[in-house]
């Protein structure tokens, strides 16, 4: 460890010769942009956190197109700038190729494993926070039917899913879970007129809790659920304010705070892989003014004490991308 | 499938054509009178961010709508620009027209609303709203006829009745009006036309100005009716199935109808995995389904079932002589 920061001394010396800022982190946003309602803003929230507390100031820099990938982290690592950290699993590729050539330089990645020393990947359990929201959709629908709409048909969605239905079955065993998936495309995270027609589609089916985990799409499931007088669900941030006293809550999706554990730790953050679950508060569900009157005390109860059985390990949830399979929902 | 269950799903279908049934039309003007259009799709994506965005600011739908229009016109203006004036060419001047709507929205949402490349959510008089016919609430309890008023032709947004009643437009306008004559001849014969002393050039920026009008209502139908608020590329394709649509019609008005309508409940069955399953005892993919507009128009263009002929100058610039 001492070599390690002599060694991290001189690079920073060399830095400074260079002008380059010292041991700065860095963030890189996906093309969302940072202000995404979302998971990029959540990681922003994460670095503006940190540096609020601390004092300290980070390089950003928002992608434009694909190709720059790369070209960021180079930019970065030669900066001088550590740790840097970058939002969203499309940086697997790139990531795996730069890592080797900065081996003095710890990147964090964040909802993807790369496996190099200097990396640390940060992986979420959403189906932990999938089934707590799930059983709250069991406990709140009056019709015993409730949806799920999906974004692109990929593991990942589908893991959120299989979460959500094992919660709504814990809650109520009658219930019934519709599930649909967007499309097989990119284009499936941002068709708001699909995700509406989806909504009314499950609606006609009985559904009166709607989950969407479907990026921008989910933007017209909470707005068609609103309309039609029925309860939803958002997903990755705090989405409750968009339909104040309309959307049930909301799983979040804690992105903030692996970033600023990340930047907290500087140069010397835990390589390796990291797991955000509801034991160290990755994920959880949201609660606040605008659905506080939505959730009786008997759903926070049983929903509080789902959460703590799932971080002492007395309650496992089946994670649908370690074996492809679902015990509670057939998509 | 109960009846409520089939009225449901067409009510769906009819929301959902309702888009293609006016990008086709936008693109039956234009390619009627000899301009290939593939940037509906861009033109649509403008007017949707457009539409939304001065909806949010100013409060009231019509003018949102009135500013889609517009800014649907000005990408027609340059597709005409490239293509008629300079006789570019129609496919790359429209290609570009849709990467240029692609980029251009969501760089303009950002800088202006600061929401990721999103407008804010609209509300009350910034949205068209659903309106009930007269009649609907008192005949819903008539037999049979009553839900199928109140469930199926009731309770849409004015510009899907504004669509529908286009389509009779259209073919009166085609058909029956010397504008329409000539609008055709330009697409088949643009020198006999010449020959006859009327602009060439003229017509073309009629048909594509119309196309451009089209495209614009459409566009705003998706973010202030169906939707309220833009989100970054939310036309997902639409303008490549009114194109395929286009072509299943045979680039005629009353048949655009019946392909849209088919497209949109193609659409709405892919929806609904679940009432196909029960009806056919299988599980049928939703993919197919996605998938069957594009082949059934390959089926057509292939010419299995009857032959899909374009109007004869379509593509090509028009040159006075050579």
């Amino acid at each position: 460890m001492t070599f390690m920061k002599k060694f991290l001394g001189a690079t920073a010396v060399l830095a400074l010769s260079a002008g380059a800022a010292l041991a700065d982190p860095a963030i890189i946003f996906d093309l969302g942009g940072k202000f995404d309602k979302s998971f990029n803003e959540s990681a922003f929230g994460g670095a503006t956190r940190w540096a609020e507390e601390t004092g300290g100031t980070f390089a950003e820099v928002e992608l434009q197109s694909d190709a720059q990938r790369e070209q960021a982290l180079r930019r970065f690592a030669e900066a001088g700038n550590n740790p840097i950290v970058m939002a969203g699993f499309a940086f697997g590729t790139a990531l795996g190729e730069v890592a080797g050539d900065y081996p003095d330089t710890k990147f964090v990645i964040i909802d993807m494993v790369v496996d190099a020393p200097n990396v640390r990947s940060v992986v979420f359990n959403e189906h932990e926070g999938s089934y707590l929201v799930g059983m709250l959709a069991g406990m709140a629908s009056k019709s015993g039917t409730v949806g799920f709409i999906g974004g692109m048909d990929i593991p990942l969605i589908r893991k959120f899913g299989c979460g959500y239905a094992q919660g709504v079955l814990a809650a109520n065993p009658d219930a019934k879970v519709v599930a649909n998936m967007t499309g097989t495309t990119p284009a499936a995270w941002n068709d708001p007129v699909k995700g509406s027609e989806l909504t009314l589609a499950q609606i006609s089916q009985g559904a009166d809790v709607v989950y969407a985990a479907a990026g921008g799409t989910g933007v017209g499931v909470l707005q068609t659920a609103a309309d039609s007088n029925i309860l939803s669900i958002g997903v990755d941030a705090n989405q409750n304010y968009l339909h104040p006293g309309q959307v049930l809550t909301s799983m979040l999706k804690r992105v903030d705070n692996a970033v600023y554990e990340a930047m907290t730790a500087g140069p010397d953050v835990v390589t390796g892989i990291n797991v955000m679950g509801v034991a160290n508060e990755g994920v959880g569900w949201a609660l606040d003014d605008n659905n506080r009157s939505l959730i009786t005390p008997e759903m926070e109860a049983a929903v509080t004490a789902a959460a703590a059985a799932i971080a002492d390990g007395s309650l496992v949830v089946h994670d649908y991308t370690s074996d492809e399979t679902c015990p509670a929902l057939t998509f | 499938m109960d009846l409520m269950t089939l009225l449901q799903l067409l009510d769906s279908s009819v929301r959902l054509a309702t888009p293609l049934l006016l990008a086709c039309l936008a693109g039956l003007f234009s390619e009627r009178a000899g301009i290939f259009d593939i940037g509906l799709e861009g033109k649509m994506l403008v007017a949707a961010f457009v539409s939304a965005g001065v909806a949010y600011v100013s409060g009231n739908v019509w003018v949102g709508l009135l500013a889609g229009i517009g800014a649907s016109l000005v990408l027609s203006g340059i597709h005409g620009l490239a293509s008629i004036s300079f006789r570019g060419n129609q496919l790359i001047s429209g290609v570009a027209i849709n990467f240029l709507a692609a980029g251009l929205t969501v760089v303009v949402a950002q800088s202006w609303f600061g929401e990721g490349g999103r407008t804010p959510q609209l509300a009350g008089a910034a949205r068209f709203d659903p309106i009930t016919l007269p009649g609907a609430e008192a005949m819903r309890d008539v037999p049979v006829i009553g839900p199928i008023y109140y469930e199926l032709i009731s309770g849409h947004t004015i510009l899907v009745y504004v669509a529908l009643l286009l389509v009779p437009l259209t073919a009166w306008l085609l058909f029956s009006t010397r504008f329409g004559l000539r609008l055709r001849a330009v697409g088949e014969n643009p020198a006999a036309l010449d020959t006859a002393g009327v602009s060439v050039v003229r017509m073309r920026f009629a048909a594509v100005a119309i196309c451009g009008v089209l495209c614009g209502i459409a566009g705003a139908y998706l973010s202030t009716a169906l939707q309220a608020g833009f989100v970054k590329d939310m036309t997902a394709g639409r303008g490549y199935i009114a194109l395929a649509a286009l072509i299943f019609a045979k680039w005629r008005p009353w048949y655009a109808l019946m392909a849209c309508m088919l497209f949109g409940f193609l659409q709405a069955l892919s929806l609904r995995p679940d009432l196909l399953e029960t009806a056919l005892h299988f599980k049928i993919q939703v993919q197919l389904l996605d998938a069957l507009p594009y082949i059934l128009t390959v089926v057509i263009l292939a010419g299995f079932v009857g032959k899909a002929i374009p109007p004869r100058a379509g593509g090509e610039p028009y040159v006075k002589e050579r």
